[in-house]
């Protein structure tokens, strides 16, 4: 009875429960589209970030990240080279065999990041075949290297040029060599563009004295949501006192610190958007029980109590509320689905901006359940803090006075 | 039997400085089977008494005892409970909850008193006979005239089976060819089952069909006449 009374009570005034449910439908759609595109963009900008090299983790012996050094490598032993054994192919793990060493050409010279690299795997994650900008992209048995753009302008090299490394290996071994340059990449990041050098892996072990040895498992993953889940796993299968594991929160705090920052700005928003509506959904239920004050005395004079009576204001308000918020999630459901498939792309100059940090220039929306729960449970608990005043009201109904109006 | 006895009622409005005194003193016994009108000019505290005496309002002095209870003894969820088991209520206009039809107003409080469903589908078909709506019970108050909303509140009133019916103008808004109608009904049922009706009234039409009129003025009784 009292569903039957509530349902039936809010479409007598059908105006103004499509303008209370529609101001809750465009709530929770404008919450929920704006998170969408926040999330999207955050999701896609971890993804480009630790794509120009750290990946989504990286698992080094323990110490490694706070002091690295060629002397604290690991072996790469089977069970390092056959965890990808343990996932499906959501994860990679591509080894690195990292290190400092002193680059010259002719008569200049430049400190550089070494990297010894599984040309294959590699492809996963930095995909340095697509930032060639000039010679071929190297295979796990070449005797040659791959430079940056800004290293190799800065030593004067091109294609074909040999280039010498100086550096020292594992345990104190002097490590020397010279490759010629095969190809030269250009990364998005002017820091790394200018300071990298990268060859096969096999000849990295070679040049630095450490057979059989690299310093870095980098993980990269389809979907980093994932990334917890896979931490949790891998520690339970390699001996976390013996090896860590470093996630990209960990490498890259600032990128985090960011994504906080802009999410808080995005939630002060969304406070104010609630704010606002929050007040126009009260003033139409105060309108409501204004104008049934008369019927609430009648109610509760021929012998209704008066919680029964907030059980079906308190069921109309609830109902009026569900019907905004399955609407909004309903009409945000193809709406972010649309722009997830077919995310945002930027035209014209704003392209440039985006190319200059080596990102697509495109925001996709983010499909993430939480945000549709999220902020329908966001728009629920301000409605219901909302129907605590008629609830008062009803609460507090004197027949008498209601009746004579 | 007495079912209604109010003792030395009084009821006080405090306006600022003058006091307002509504209902001056009222002594009055009420029997069961009684159809007895309440008059007297507007103002002389014909609702304010009637009020008190369905326990929608408190006096300021004196008791009221229905059916041997002292209503004052009641808590207020007591009070609620009191009112939906023994009183009927009739208002002068709007009494009826405008989305349910006429037989789910009927029905909604035996809903309150938690009444089987056997029962309140006879018992509705039976009061909206009683009041000669038996073919509109699918109908929306707001697609009945007036009179026939009244007549709706009346089954109502008596769906919950009270001691009495407490009904203040109900005729007030009513054109007379409904005033009559409702007049007939309500004297029927008294004869016929014995209910007992207190009613407040302006109108002279009703006040020659009541058996015991009691005239109030400036909140005390002035006379009270049983006829026949
Ligand atoms: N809540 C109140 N506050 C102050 N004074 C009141 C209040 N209610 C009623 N009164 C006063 O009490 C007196 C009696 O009012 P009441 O409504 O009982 O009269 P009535 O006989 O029902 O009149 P009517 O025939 O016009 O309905 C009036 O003088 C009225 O102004
Ligand atoms: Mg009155």
């Amino acid at each position: 009875m009292y569903l039957k009374l509530a349902w039936r009570n809010i479409w007598r005034n059908k105006r103004r429960t499509f303008i209370t449910a529609g101001s809750i439908l465009f709530a929770v759609f404008f919450a929920i589209g704006m998170r969408s595109m926040q999330f999207g963009t955050y999701d896609k900008s971890i993804e480009n970030i630790v794509g120009f090299y750290t990946g989504y983790a990286q698992i080094h012996k323990l110490g490694y990240h706070d002091d690295p050094s060629i002397n604290k490598c690991i072996e790469y032993t089977e069970t390092l080279q056959n965890l990808s054994n343990n996932f499906g192919d959501e994860v990679t793990f591509i080894p690195r065999l990292e290190s400092f060493a002193l680059a010259s050409y002719d008569i200049a010279n430049k400190g550089v990041m070494l990297v010894g690299i599984d040309p294959e795997k590699e492809q996963t994650l930095t995909k340095l075949n697509k930032k060639l900008i000039d010679g071929d992209y190297i295979t796990a048995s070449d005797k040659s290297v791959i430079l940056t753009e800004g290293l190799a302008e800065y030593l004067k090299l091109k294609v074909n040029d040999t280039i010498v490394f100086i550096s020292q290996g594992y345990h104190g071994v002097s490590a020397a060599g010279k490759y010629p340059v095969k190809g030269i990449v250009k990364f998005a990041s002017p820091d790394l563009n200018q300071r990298l050098a990268f060859f096969p892996l096999k000849e990295a072990q070679w040049f630095y004295g450490a057979d059989n040895m690299i310093s870095t498992i980098t993980l990269s993953l389809k979907e980093h949501k994932q990334l917890d889940y896979i931490i949790a796993k891998l520690e339970g299968i390699i001996n976390t006192e013996e090896y860590e594991i470093i996630d990209w929160k960990t490498m890259i705090p600032e990128i985090l610190q960011q994504i906080e920052l802009d999410s808080k700005a995005g939630l002060i928003i969304l406070f104010i958007l609630y704010m606002i509506i929050g007040f126009g959904i009260f003033g139409t239920i105060l309108m409501m029980t204004t104008e049934r004050r008369y019927e609430f005395g009648i109610l509760v004079a021929i012998g209704m109590k008066r919680y029964k009576l907030s059980i079906i204001v308190w069921l109309e308000v609830l109902m009026m509320a569900i019907l905004g918020i399955i609407g909004g999630i309903l009409i945000s459901i193809p709406v972010t689905y649309y722009f997830h498939i077919n995310p945002i792309e930027f035209t014209g100059e704003a392209v440039k901006a985006f190319e200059k940090f080596g990102v697509e220039p495109i925001i996709p929306f983010s499909m993430d359940p939480t945000i549709y729960i999220g902020q329908a449970i966001m728009v629920f608990i301000m409605t219901v803090l909302i129907s605590i005043y008629p609830l008062y009201v009803v609460s507090n109904i004197k027949p008498v006075a209601a009746m004579r109006g | 039997m007495i079912i209604i006895k109010t003792e030395n009622v009084k009821k006080i409005y405090q306006e600022t400085e003058v006091h307002v005194h509504a209902v001056n003193g009222v002594d009055l016994e009420i029997e069961q089977g009684e159809f007895t009108a309440i008059v007297g000019p507007s103002g002389s505290g014909k609702t304010t008494f009637l009020n008190m005496v369905g326990g929608l309002d408190t006096p300021t002095e004196g008791k009221i005892v229905i059916d041997n209870t002292d209503i004052a003894d009641l808590k207020s969820n007591e009070l609620i409970d009191f009112r939906l088991n023994n009183i009927g209520f009739v208002f002068q206009s709007y009494n009826l909850i405008p989305v349910l039809t006429a037989k789910e107003n009927v029905e909604f409080i035996m809903l309150l008193q938690n009444r089987s469903k056997e029962e309140r589908d006879d018992r509705v078909k039976e009061l909206l006979e009683a009041v000669g709506l038996g073919d509109r019970a699918d109908n929306k108050p707001s697609e009945l005239s007036g009179g026939q909303q009244q007549r709706v509140a009346v089954a109502r009133a008596l769906a919950s089976k009270p001691k009495f019916v407490l009904a203040d103008e109900p005729t007030a808004n009513l054109d007379s060819k409904s005033t009559e109608n409702l007049l007939d009904m309500m004297a029927e049922l008294n004869k016929n089952e014995n209910i007992t009706f207190l009613f407040s009234t302006h109108d002279q039409r009703v006040i020659n069909r009541a058996r015991r009129v009691i005239t109030l003025e400036d909140g005390k009784i002035i006379s009270d006449e049983t006829k026949g």
